[in-house]
């Protein structure tokens, strides 16, 4: 399954699932990345981690790690 | 009748800088989420018996971090009479995702619907009177910034309680049958206001909230919210976090009616293209960071603090001091107390207010601007890998400033672990206070380089990275990383009227202590160094108090190359009470025999006292990295406390860093005076251990087991 680290800088998809528990997948969801929801990946950190997304109209930093956590298409 | 109102939000929408244009107060605001901490409790301006309270910002009310508990037990424990929903209006969508969440506990709710002014410029229309029909209460546009919209926001508060609440958000039929079985389930248990709240936050299965109801009772609520999965296929937080947005997507839909951002390229993306670069943002953080000290401590501040040193002490105030006194007959003892202790040691310290209040002013624009945000993302990935997160920078960038409010900044940290070693180690960056230190040994012994007091940053960033390499491997200290999910928030150009308001407020903290930690701290070190034990006045300050006391002590740091001088050992520890009492002593030990010379005089003889050449301008560094990086003053170990929760862990984490600032001004001035042709001595060899210590403690897995548990020392200490 393609997760929101897979995706490029550049290109957009729409989130499917959010995996894992506690913590990370509140907080995940509570940002506002929801099932249906478009996200688009805008940038990379220098050293190459965390990445920079939009969605719902603002910009978040997230880890690769983190990132996996959420399934795409 | 006596009213308390919350300000309640997500982070950075503006909460503080409402509170402060509502209560008169000035608590830090900044742009970045996490800012307050705790909170804050003020009186309405013109009203009576009306109390508004702050709150830490929030993204929904099943919070984690310690600070945000703080907004959601105050919420559903304390429940205020009113709440005012402070949105910011540029991130409409997922600030109204809290107000859904606010809006079902059933306390009555005004919106503030702020940053209005930045929106209006961007070209976005907002219909009010039809966000307020859909949400179900009133809705007034604000600018907290500008302080508009202010009068009608507290008409609708006030007028709040007497209303009620308002209805909550309603979602699809299929999820509030769910939502009406659980209510019906938990009518009882907990308070009837909030049974809708608690209702949809147990189908979420938040398990803060299932503590609230007997164990049998959440067994069904828990049968409920597994059918409501299997109808719908999905898992239960994600279902009713879903609804949650699709309600907000409709109403949206309907109330914006203009948004010119869409599909365009922002200011802020704009600015971000070229800050957070993949090449350019490392050398551009280095260039910020540069530039601001560079500017404080040399150029600028450097130029206002010689007027003050010169001019209005050398000139004008310690002669016109000293006339007065004879003039007016007074006591010889008293004049030596207020001449030779408070002008001379005051004096040498509030010479360094210009090159502080420079440095605060490009802090407060950093803060204000948006770009510590973007510090924490360009510095993560250097960060976790010693253990500490992005986030780490935030509180060490404001402990530039005082490490009191960098230590507590440290609490929007998530992860336990990075949260505690950050604030273990923060203040190993200088702060404002530690500038004069810098000054002075720069002044004196390498005239006046910018590079000492660049080095000494870089001393700094490397003593927290060792740090959290060594820290992360105490026991205590183990623990999942926590996920680093940060919202970057638009950049904005910083008020005006903030900026002054918080450099005044900053300046005038330092005046204040100026007038009373270090004002006492001098006459103190005067009174003692010019009387014996006996309570005799002494003409050589060899045979005073001080004298004895310093000299009983002064072995200690004879490995640093602090030589004979006691003084240096006197300096370091009135430096525990307020870090400027360094210099204030060394104003009033060395600074007294021509009181109006204050300045540059008293600085030779700092100098001839490290000794000449550079030997002494090692050994002056020394003097220089242990004081900044050992124990902090007491306000700021007060905050370690307070984020430690215990003093045990703060004792330990005192002694490392004490441990740390020596071993480190050992290595510095042992191996420092080899290869300066400084001759052998005997220290070397404690040098070296404590080299191989060092590096033992950096490279092993587990040194902490291998030598003695929850026994913090290093093996150059035993
Ligand atoms: N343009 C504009 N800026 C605002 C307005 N209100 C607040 N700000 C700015 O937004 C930033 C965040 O403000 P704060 O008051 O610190 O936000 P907060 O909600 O208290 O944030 P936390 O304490 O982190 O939860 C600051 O830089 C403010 O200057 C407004 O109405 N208009
Ligand atoms: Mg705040």
């Amino acid at each position: 399954m393609r997760t929101l680290r897979d995706v490029k800088v550049g290109e957009k998809a729409i989130v499917v699932k959010v995996k894992g528990e506690g913590h990370l997948r509140k907080r995940i969801m509570d940002m506002g990345i929801t099932k249906g929801c478009e996200v688009a990946v805008i940038k990379v950190a220098p050293l190459g981690d965390p990445v920079e997304i939009t969605l719902r109209g603002y910009d978040l930093s997230i880890r690769r790690q983190e990132a996996e956590s959420i399934e795409v298409e | 009748m006596s009213i308390r109102i919350a300000l309640a939000g997500n982070p950075n929408c503006g909460k503080t800088t409402m509170f402060n244009r509502l209560t008169g107060s000035s608590q830090r605001v900044g742009n970045w989420p996490g800012v307050t901490i705790d909170r804050k409790e003020g009186r309405l301006k013109g009203q009576e018996g009306v109390t508004v309270v702050d709150l830490p910002g929030i993204y929904s009310l099943s919070p984690y971090s310690p600070e945000e508990v703080v907004s959601r037990d105050f919420l559903l424990n304390d429940r205020p009479d009113a709440v005012v929903n402070i949105v910011d209006a540029t991130n409409l969508e997922r600030n109204l995702y809290l107000t859904t969440q606010i809006l079902e506990v059933g306390i009555p709710t005004v919106i503030a619907l702020n940053m209005i002014d930045v929106i209006r410029k961007e070209g976005v229309e907002i219909d009010k009177a039809e966000l307020s029909k859909r949400l179900g209460c009133p809705v007034v546009e604000t600018s907290a910034l500008k302080g508009d919209g202010l009068e009608e926001l507290i008409k609708e508060v006030m007028a709040a309680p007497a209303r009620g609440a308002g209805s909550y958000p309603r979602y699809s039929d299929g999820l509030e049958a769910h939502i009406s079985k659980v209510s019906e389930l938990i009518k009882g248990h907990v308070p009837d206001e909030s049974v809708r709240w608690y209702a949809t936050k147990f189908l979420e299965r938040d398990s803060m909230a299932l503590e609230a109801v007997p164990a049998e009772v959440a067994e069904e609520v828990e049968k409920v919210a597994a059918a409501m999965e299997k109808e719908f296929d999905d898992e239960a937080d994600s279902i009713v976090a879903g609804a949650r947005y699709d309600h907000i997507g409709g109403i949206i839909s309907a109330a914006v009616k203009r948004d010119d951002r869409r599909g365009k390229e922002t200011t802020s993306d704009k600015i971000d293209k070229i800050v957070t670069n993949r090449w350019l943002g490392l050398p551009i953080f280095a260039a910020v960071m540069f530039t601001i000290y560079y500017i404080s401590i040399t150029t600028i501040g450097t130029l206002g603090s010689d007027w003050v040193n010169d001019t209005l002490f050398g000139e004008t105030l310690i002669p016109g001091v000293d006339e007065w006194l004879s003039s007016n007959d007074v006591n010889g003892v008293l004049s030596g107390l207020i001449v030779e202790g408070i002008v001379a040691g005051v004096g040498a310290v509030i010479g360094f207010l210009p090159q502080m209040l420079v440095l605060f002013i490009l802090l407060v624009i950093l803060e204000e601007c948006g770009y510590m945000a973007r510090v924490a993302f360009v510095m993560d990935r250097v960060f976790r890998r010693f253990g500490l997160s992005g986030k780490s920078f935030i509180p060490i960038l404001v402990g530039t400033g005082c490490g009191v409010p960098g230590i507590m900044a440290t609490r929007a940290i998530e992860g336990k672990k990075e949260r505690r070693i950050t604030a273990m180690t923060t203040t190993f960056i200088p702060c404002s206070a530690k500038l004069p230190i810098i000054a002075m040994i720069a002044g004196a012994l390498f005239f006046q380089s910018a590079w000492v007091a660049l080095s000494t940053y870089f001393l700094g960033i490397l003593c927290i990275l060792m740090s959290g390499v060594i820290l992360k491997k105490w026991h205590s200290m183990t623990g999942a990383p926590a996920p680093f999910i940060m919202e970057l928030p638009p950049y904005h150009a910083p008020g005006l009227f903030t900026v002054i308001r918080s450099t005044l407020e900053r300046g005038w903290a330092f005046c204040k202590k100026a007038g009373t930690f270090i004002m006492l701290a001098c006459a103190i070190v005067w009174f003692l160094s010019a009387f014996d034990w006996g309570l005799n006045m002494v003409d050589d300050i060899q045979n005073s108090m001080l004298s004895d006391i310093g000299m009983s002590l002064k072995w200690v740091f004879v490995p640093l190359g602090w030589g004979d001088d006691w003084e240096f050992t006197i300096g370091t520890i009135t430096g525990l009470v307020a870090k400027e009492n360094v210099v204030g002593t060394f104003g009033v030990l060395f600074g007294y025999a021509e009181p109006s010379e204050v300045g540059e005089e008293f600085w030779d003889i700092v100098a001839a006292r490290f000794g000449p050449g550079s030997l002494g301008q090692l050994a002056g560094y020394s003097f220089l990295a242990f004081n900044l990086i050992c124990a902090p003053c007491f306000a700021a170990i007060g905050a370690l406390r307070g984020e430690l929760g215990s003093w045990k862990d703060t004792g330990k984490a005192v002694l490392y860093q004490c441990a740390l600032a020596y071993v480190i001004a050992l290595i510095i001035f042992q191996f420092g005076s080899i290869l300066l042709g400084g001759g052998f001595q005997i220290w070397l060899l404690l040098a070296a251990a404590a080299l191989v210590g060092l590096v033992y403690l950096l490279a092993a897995k587990d040194p902490f087991k291998a030598i003695g548990r929850g026994l913090l020392r290093r093996p150059a200490d035993e």
